[in-house]
């Protein structure tokens, strides 16, 4: 049996496969760019063949011997990954060391079967080992390998050997579903994320066009012409229609921002389930790439409940959770995008926190900061108002003077309502935002720095930024009266002083 | 490490008195402004050259030579000399630390000022660094590093060696002892 541990494997040889379809993919944007360019004259279209056909047959050798040349090892101890086509890389991950094995599956290998097996050691980013691409079953083999070895050490390692020897590992018994989302709430979630990202992308596409096709975007003339025939013709048409025009473009841009936040919502959170299982918090979600992340509980640092201004209003929230393996934009730990406030406090509490009741005691920032901060808001547009007074025809300078007045008094509206803190015995609230709340709560345990920060303004009026270290995010309470700013981190070290967490 | 002093240290105050830096510090921060002014001091005597020249050699900017030859430099140069005399003064002044059973309080800044503490027990490794200006004046900067992302590696510079190197004892026999 134990010949099995020290057997090295590959990886499933489908997945050159997928290399090599990842080759044609990259080929076709080169052949396509030659085959619309003057490069080569008649011939072109040869060219480009020439050259797809080049592309796919160097990206299939590379995938072919990369796919050779990699290999890993199931140790006693570790797993170890040799790779590399010509330099060679071991590279060896003790079990305790591996914080948890995350299963990706994009559209392409889910075809084949295949998933990417990523092993999570909390260094963040490229320091992880992926295993790209094992058949699933050797995935979740792999996963349930890893939580045994690492969590129930000696009596483990007869399991997991049995685990080894056994051809159908058993999976682990289904969790408790704390949070899932309906089609229908899928369809409401993207509404509310209508977005005209779609224009950035194409202006970009057209810019990337531009490198290799023969009409020359950047040139004014070439506009400056179309407009003058556009704008005849616009004029021709009458102002009635023109009015109809304008509204058309109106309804088509509504219709492709809501089309594009529908189908964005949709591709990353179908099927979003969040389960409560014995190794912590399951989620899967994804139409085309299915993702399937486990964080286990003690890693969770802190909530963050997050919310925009329109959906603030119909209750929507969305609550993520910090935790170090966060620290990537891409591994972000959303396990309610899109909920109630009812729905999101069985996540907190699952995950060790609670929210905010009545009897928390909130409290303000200092008056002196409100102060500073509604003559800030303010200054800019002041400026441009006593310029616009000297220079500019009467009245102008009214403009500016009336949006210093609306910026002043947003800023007060957001001291006043939105910019709060609380301490209790556990945890740490901080809530800011104006025009929705934004809260991060924290446990005071789990903090590992504590800093008071002073601008020269803050220094001569008296208030300080409370910095807290946490793990994978960032937390400050803005605007803090002196005195307050060391109260809490008095309070907060006296938490973490009672106890070590350096082992998290 | 007096162990004595650890049942008390919850109650040990953060606002007290500040261990001062070794004195060499302010030298230190001297020879490193120094080196970064340098380029100012070479630009200032580069314009004055080019400036002449042009005065000589144009009679519209005649006016230039007006001014006395090395006025620019000169000034430059003076401007320079009171910097290093007063801002590393007052940048050492500025810092300070406090080491406790438990904790390490770190402050700094003239102007932007900041007063961290690193509680021992979440601290996930340590260092201790001495470039080559720090060696010559015989002081080293200690590191703790910390799990948070805000100050994730707390540096308290301007130690006297031996001391960054018996403070990092310490709190490695703290660690130690905590993770038992």
């Amino acid at each position: 049996m134990s010949s099995h541990l020290s057997t090295p494997r590959r990886t499933a040889p489908t997945s050159v496969v997928i290399g090599a379809l990842g080759s044609v993919q990259n080929a076709i944007l080169p052949a396509l760019a030659i085959a619309f360019s003057g490069i080569g004259g008649s011939g072109r279209f040869g060219v480009a063949i020439a050259v797809a056909a080049a592309a796919i047959v160097i990206g299939t050798g590379l995938a072919y011997l990369g796919w050779r040349r990699l290999t890993y090892v199931v140790g006693e101890a570790d797993i170890r990954v040799e790779s590399g086509i010509i330099s060679r890389a071991a590279r060896s991950v003790p079990y305790e060391r591996i914080q948890d094995v995350s299963l990706a599956e994009p559209l392409l290998a889910r075809v084949f079967g295949l998933v990417a097996v990523k092993f999570e050691t909390g260094a963040g980013g490229s320091e992880d080992i992926t295993l790209a691409y094992v058949t699933t079953a050797e995935g979740s083999r792999l996963r349930q390998l890893v939580r045994e070895r690492r969590d129930e050490e000696a009596v483990a390692k007869a399991a997991a050997l049995a685990a080894l020897a056994a051809p159908a590992p058993s999976e682990q018994p289904a969790g408790q579903v704390l949070f899932q989302m309906s089609p229908q709430r899928l369809i409401t979630f993207g509404l509310f994320e209508f977005s005209l990202a779609v224009f950035a992308v194409l202006l970009g596409l057209l810019q990337y066009a531009d490198n290799f096709v023969d009409i020359s975007l950047w040139d004014a003339r070439v506009w400056e012409r179309w407009l003058s025939e556009q704008s005849t013709w616009v004029a021709r048409i009458g102002p009635a229609a023109q009015v109809v025009g304008a509204i058309a473009a109106v309804f088509v841009l509504v219709v492709i921002g809501f089309a594009t936040g529908l189908l964005r919502t949709i591709t990353r959170d179908w099927g979003f389930v969040l389960e409560r299982t014995a190794r912590g918090f399951r989620r899967r979600r994804g139409l085309f790439t299915r993702t399937d992340v486990v964080m286990p509980v003690h890693r969770v640092q802190a909530l963050a409940i997050t919310t925009g201004p329109l959906r603030y209003r119909f209750g929507w929230r969305s609550l993520s959770f910090v935790s170090l393996a966060s620290d990537n934009e891409s591994a972000s730990h959303a396990v309610a995008p899109f909920a109630q406030i009812e729905e999101i406090a069985p996540i907190a509490s699952a995950a060790g926190f609670y929210l905010p009741d009545e009897a928390t005691g909130w409290q303000r920032s200092s008056i002196a900061y409100r102060t500073d901060k509604a003559i800030g808001a303010a200054l800019l547009f002041v400026v441009v108002a006593g310029v616009l007074a000297l220079f500019a025809p009467m009245g102008w300078f009214l403009i500016p003077l009336g949006a210093a007045l609306v910026a002043a008094a947003l800023s007060l509206y957001e001291w006043e309502l939105r910019r709060r803190h609380a301490i209790d015995d556990s945890q740490i609230f901080a809530m800011h935002g104006l025009l929705a709340p934004q809260l991060q709560i924290a446990t005071r345990l789990k903090l590992h720095s504590v800093e008071i920060a002073q601008g020269p303004l803050a220094r001569l009026r008296g208030y300080a930024t409370l910095h807290l270290g946490l793990g994978g995010g960032e937390m400050a309470i803005r605007g803090l009266p002196l005195a307050r700013a060391r109260e809490l981190r008095a309070k907060i070290l006296t938490t973490i002083t009672a106890t070590d967490f350096a082992h998290i | 490490m007096d162990n004595a002093l650890a049942p008390h240290a919850t109650l040990l105050d953060d606002e007290g008195a500040l261990t001062r830096l070794h004195p060499n510090y302010t030298w230190a921060l001297r020879v490193g402004m120094l080196l970064r002014l340098v380029p100012l001091v070479i630009a200032a005597l580069v314009v004055e050259v080019v400036l002449a020249e042009a005065a000589q050699s144009d009679p519209d900017l005649a006016a230039l030579a007006l001014v006395p030859q090395g006025g620019l430099s000169g000034a430059v140069m003076l401007a320079v000399l009171l910097l290093l005399i007063f801002v590393p003064q007052r940048r050492y002044n500025a810092r300070g630390y406090q080491m406790s059973a438990d904790r390490l309080r770190v402050v700094r800044g003239v102007l932007w000022h900041s007063d961290t503490v690193v509680p021992l027990s979440r601290v996930q490794h340590i260092d201790v660094h001495q470039g080559p200006v720090e060696r010559f004046f015989g002081i080293a900067t200690l590191t703790l590093h910390t799990a948070g992302t805000h100050n994730a590696s707390v540096h308290l510079p301007g130690l006297g060696a031996d001391l960054a190197r018996a403070m990092r004892e310490d709190i490695r026999a703290h660690i130690k002892r905590e993770s038992l």
